[in-house]
């Protein structure tokens, strides 16, 4: 018996209706159908006017969200896709990011973002919001790589106060298992070492922890000892933790899946230089997607998102330093 | 440009209603309804008088935007709803609403001035104020936003059981309904039947945008059919026809009559902001039936039907100009904010958090 990351997501939903009279899910096609990937399958019928299928009007969905946290609701909304978000972009980071620092009224609610890439998917079933929401002050931006992450921090981020954006990787839906929902529990905020080492330091989240850790593998013969840096919140980002590894290595590398320019791995590399510069033996370097739009074919979409072939050439060049 | 006079309500709601009195209201006489409503309306203009001048004498940081002209259609809904059972999202222009619906005058003074003692401490400012948890969100500037977080505030009483006899209401101006958040928001409402009543004051210009290049439709009022709304027409000029239509249609609301739109036909009297003389407002408006002074017509009206008399209204201006004197006067006096001390947090919750 294995628990997968999106069963991981219908545990922690359906814990959260029975256990909190105040959370209700707002989104699209998410009553009995189930949702577009099955995250709340049956709870519409295991809680009766709790689950709700919403008009395709992410804007109005997000709004309505924000108008029930003032009212001491916890609403979590689905997008149907992250990239949907777009339409609902200016509740998100002018209605509900700003509430709380105008009014002193925080606005807890829990948008989730069916994120990432999978082959096939195409440009507009395969972004990565994480770094466009982390810039707006207001908002918290979690990017859960494992199962028992993608359960927990849904969880403790429903309980958080102010909007939570959750980043869940649709790609790790049904591939990444574990045998239970475990209690690794680390607190929101706090990054893990996903695979200790000691000759450079690969930050990443999300799908790329799996990706990086991949590489380091494959790096492991050759006698390089890759330590990977699993942020778990890209908001807020736990710098202590990230220069705690650079100093044991030297060395610098973030790997995200988002687009190339800004973002989470550039502010990685910006903190980094500015805090722990005379911890660092190579210049920081940094992998992203291509900076075109997702392509559809699955032969260019390897290709466009950093791969443990990629990733493992760029700590190839760190390591030559 | 010209507008023809419309009648009070051009259909009626497609909603059924029940045909039972508001219990909130049945108290309420015509006579107080009217008289409640013009106060707020003569308090606002005073108001927003005394606003223009300090704008003016380079006094208030930021812009200054008036409702000139559009006082009887907000202070009508403002007296139509419960203070302390209802929502109301004021915008822009609804100063006599706002006031109607019992806003301090230091709420006002204070936020215009960035006193750190008002509801906005100098974080946000002149109209963007409001109590969220006293049923006044504070509105932000993109059009439209405020329709979907009302009834979010009407969709979560409703799952708490506490939507019985409540009112949920918002404003917007003729350049709103273009926007996407207007459309996704007037159908949600529609879609999960809040009691919502939707206010578009139609002034004839968005900023300095006609109507010809904001819509085609024939009248803004189509939209409520179109989206399953209960659709009210009213001239905005005439504080009679305010009360009567927002009375009805904020009931027909309370009483479980399905969300309602109300259209109201004027001119903004102003600028957009004060930083704005509206040359570009032809002479055509300014001097056709919607150009009219709502405050102007109301008077005569009022004193005719024995409402008031023009003794009453004279103290009033002179009781109000003072009250306005003093909030003006009060909100100078306090503290601006410190940005030294400012806790620039955006979030509430302190990090790191321990297990």
């Amino acid at each position: 018996m294995s628990v997968t990351y999106i069963d991981a997501i219908l545990a922690a939903q359906e814990k959260l209706l029975r256990e909190d009279d105040r959370v209700f899910l707002y989104g699209q096609d998410i009553g009995v159908f189930g949702g577009a990937f099955k995250a709340t399958k049956g709870l519409a019928a295991a809680f009766p006017n709790r689950v709700f299928d919403s008009p395709i009007s992410e804007d109005a969905m997000i709004g309505l969200a924000v108008g029930a946290a003032i009212e001491g609701l916890r609403p979590i909304v689905e997008m149907q896709f992250a990239d949907f978000s777009s339409i609902a972009f200016n509740q998100i980071v002018n209605q509900a990011a700003t509430h709380y620092y105008r009014t002193g009224v925080p606005i807890p609610i829990t948008v989730r973002m069916p994120s990432g890439g999978t082959p096939g998917s195409g440009p507009f079933h395969s972004q990565n919001m994480e770094g466009i929401y982390a810039q707006y002050p207001g908002l918290i931006v979690l990017t859960p790589a494992t199962v028992a992450d993608a359960f927990h921090m849904l969880i403790d981020g429903v309980a958080l106060d102010d909007p939570v954006i959750y980043c869940e990787h649709k790609f790790l839906y049904r591939w990444l298992k574990a045998k239970s929902i475990n209690n690794d529990h680390l607190p929101i905020g706090q990054a893990r070492i996903a695979r200790p080492g000691k000759h450079a330091t690969v930050v990443a989240y999300s799908a790329m922890v799996h990706e990086a850790v991949r590489a380091a593998d494959r790096l492991q013969p050759d006698g390089w000892e890759i330590e990977v840096v699993d942020l778990r919140s890209v908001k807020p980002l736990d710098l202590d933790t990230i220069l705690a590894s650079v100093a044991r290595t030297g060395r610098l590398l973030a790997v995200g899946e988002s687009f190339p320019w800004g973002g989470v791995t550039a502010e990685v590399i910006s903190l980094v230089s500015e805090h722990g510069f005379h911890l660092l033996d190579a210049p920081p370097q940094r992998l992203n997607s291509r900076d075109t739009p997702i392509p559809y074919h699955p032969k260019l979409w390897a290709s466009h998102r950093p791969t443990p072939e990629s990733i493992c050439d760029a700590l190839r060049h760190l390591l030559r330093f | 440009m010209r507008l023809q006079p419309r009648p009070a309500s051009l259909y009626a709601p497609s909603v059924p209603t029940l045909d039972l009195p508001a219990a909130s209201e049945k108290s309420v006489t015509d006579r107080d309804f009217l008289r409640s409503a013009f106060q707020s309306m003569l308090l606002a203009r005073i108001l927003e008088n005394k606003l223009s001048s300090l704008y003016k004498a380079g006094k208030i940081v930021g812009g200054v935007y008036l409702g000139r002209g559009q006082e009887s259609v907000s202070a009508a809904l403002g007296t139509a709803l419960i203070r302390g059972t209802d929502v109301f999202s004021p915008l822009i222009r609804d100063q006599a609403g706002r006031t109607a619906f019992g806003e301090s005058l230091l709420d006002c003074t204070r936020t215009y001035l960035g006193s750190v003692l008002g509801p906005m401490r100098g974080r946000d400012g002149n109209v963007h104020r409001g109590r969220p948890l006293e049923g006044v969100p504070a509105m932000i500037s993109h059009l439209g936003a405020q329709i979907a977080l009302v009834a979010g505030m009407l969709f979560a009483k409703r799952l708490k059981g506490q939507l019985q006899g409540v009112v949920g209401a918002t404003c917007v101006g003729d350049g709103a309904t273009s926007t996407g958040a207007f459309h996704e928001a007037l159908n949600l409402i529609g879609v999960e039947k809040l009691p919502l009543v939707i206010v578009v004051a139609n002034n004839q210009f968005a900023y300095s945008t006609p109507n010809n290049r904001q819509f085609a439709c024939g009248d803004l009022i189509e939209r409520a059919r179109g989206y399953g709304l209960g659709g009210w027409s009213v001239d905005g000029t005439d504080l009679f026809a305010c009360a009567s239509v927002m009375r009805e249609a904020v009931r027909r609301a309370r009483e479980g009559g399905g969300p309602q739109m109300v259209v109201a036909h004027l001119l903004r009297l102003v600028g957009h902001g004060e930083h704005d003389d509206a040359f570009y407002v032809p002479d055509a408006c300014r001097n056709d039936h919607y150009g009219r002074d709502c405050i102007d017509v109301a008077i005569p009206q009022l004193v005719a039907n024995g409402h008031v008399t023009t003794d009453e209204i004279h103290a009033w201006q002179h009781q109000f100009a003072a009250d306005v004197q003093r909030a003006v006067a009060q909100a100078q006096q306090e503290a601006t904010p410190d940005p030294y001390r400012e806790d620039w947090t955006a979030i509430s919750t302190r990090f790191p958090i321990s297990q």
